[in-house]
């Protein structure tokens, strides 16, 4: 069976790359599943999880938005931050999560809210993310 | 000739140099290690988004973005310089920064700039009238959000016609004896050499073409500035390594040169002494 090569990178580090039979990706409109020899597609991420799939394994990462570039035989994720699920933070997901609606709620004039709402829908989704890595 | 004493006072003053210079270079050296660590982290995507934008160079969308789209006539030129905060670092500011004035010599139109670091800022603002943008103090370990500001400035003005071209002036990082400055242009973007992808096709878009071009290009251009960045500071450690090692030679030199004149001053004095004694003994006598 066919693979592809997969590279998931932010601008300050590389987070995944290898060959993979399968990706899940959280896309604008919805998640996207991706095969080797896929048509050349273009797509705009938002924050949710990636799952690369190889054999009987399964990667997840998360991704706070970003770009996903499909070729053939490759596809390339250039996320805006993303964690692996073995280095992301319960405690620190739940703290962003509090930070954000407090900032919402207080609404002061020179916060910006369009800021704050972006911020707490990233928290929410790592949030969401994380409980359902538990339950497994 | 100085007496001694004053050569003494000498020798502890250059040595005192010493102990600082060697501190600086041993400063240097780690966090010189630290910022080659992080080039390198950041290479992977640099080199899938170069990819990337490699292979939409050769689709065709119907969506004609300005980042790709050459203007017949170039009124105007910005220009992005990175350079330290500080000096202390040999001749590395000073050629990126004569890289840059050669660059505002040749277009032969007027030119803007948009600075990283503070020496930057100093020297842009004394060879060109406009300037924008400037940030500095960016810390070691820095993020693309540090460089955003700038960096959007430079792509707003392109955008609306301000300027016609952008272009980056940064030092790239060789090894640790070998810096140096390098000035690509970022807007519009460089054609592709060599095509991968063959025959006539484009992208399936998502959500759109345009809003995943646009998205996808800014990111392009920030990433490059922040690469430039990084390799920046890769340059600034290692070049202060190296000059802060020279200057603990050059100390060391010194102070050798010193003792040896302290040590003719010493044997001088003590022979005019005994000339004295034996002078007044044979007086006396």
């Amino acid at each position: 069976m066919a693979t592809m090569n997969v590279l998931v990178a932010t601008a300050e580090r590389e987070v995944y790359r290898g060959e993979a039979d399968m990706l899940v990706a959280p896309g604008l409109a919805g998640e996207l599943g991706i095969l080797p020899r896929h048509a050349p597609l273009l797509c705009q991420l938002k924050a949710g999880e990636l799952r690369i799939r190889k054999g009987e394994e399964e990667d997840q990462v998360f991704v706070s938005g970003g770009f996903m570039e499909v070729q053939p035989d490759m596809v390339t994720v250039l996320a805006d931050t993303a964690e692996r699920a073995t280095d992301i933070d319960e405690a620190q997901a739940i703290e962003a999560e509090r930070r954000a609606r407090e900032l919402l709620e207080k609404r002061s004039g020179d916060t910006d809210i369009a800021l704050a709402e972006a911020e707490l829908a990233l928290a929410v989704a790592r949030l969401e993310w994380l409980k359902k890595r538990k339950k497994h | 000739m100085a007496t001694a004493k004053e050569i003494r006072g000498q020798i502890k003053a250059v040595q005192n140099t010493a102990k600082i210079t060697k501190a600086m270079e041993l400063v240097a050296a780690s966090k010189m290690r630290k910022a080659q660590d992080r080039v390198l982290a950041g290479r992977a995507y640099a080199e899938g988004i170069r990819r990337v934008i490699g292979n939409l160079m050769q689709a065709h969308p119907e969506y004609s973005h300005p980042f790709i789209t050459k203007r017949d006539q170039v009124k105007k030129v910005g220009v992005i310089v990175v350079t330290t905060d500080k000096g202390l670092c040999g001749g590395l500011n000073t050629n990126a920064l004569k890289a840059a004035l050669n660059l505002v010599k040749d277009v032969q139109v007027g030119v803007e700039s948009y600075t990283i670091g503070r020496r930057a800022a100093q020297f842009m603002r004394k060879i060109v009238k406009d300037l924008p943008a400037a940030v500095d103090e960016i810390p070691d370990a820095a993020e693309l959000s540090d460089v955003l500001g700038v960096v959007s400035v430079a792509m707003e003005r392109y955008i609306a016609g301000e300027v016609d071209e952008v272009h980056l002036v940064y030092s790239e990082f060789i090894n640790t004896m070998t810096q140096r400055p390098v000035v690509t242009r970022l807007l519009p973007c460089l054609e592709v050499q060599e095509p991968t992808h063959p025959g006539y096709w484009d992208y399936i878009y998502e959500p759109d073409s345009k809003a995943a071009l646009d998205g996808l290009l800014r990111r392009y251009v920030e990433s490059l500035v922040y690469h430039a960045v990084l390799e920046n500071k890769a340059c600034e450690h290692s070049a202060r390594m190296i000059a802060m090692k020279s200057a603990t030679d050059n100390a060391k030199g010194i102070v050798r040169d010193l003792k040896i004149s302290y040590n003719k001053a010493r044997q001088a004095s003590i022979t005019q002494e005994i000339a004295e004694i034996c002078s007044g003994a044979a007086a006396a006598g």
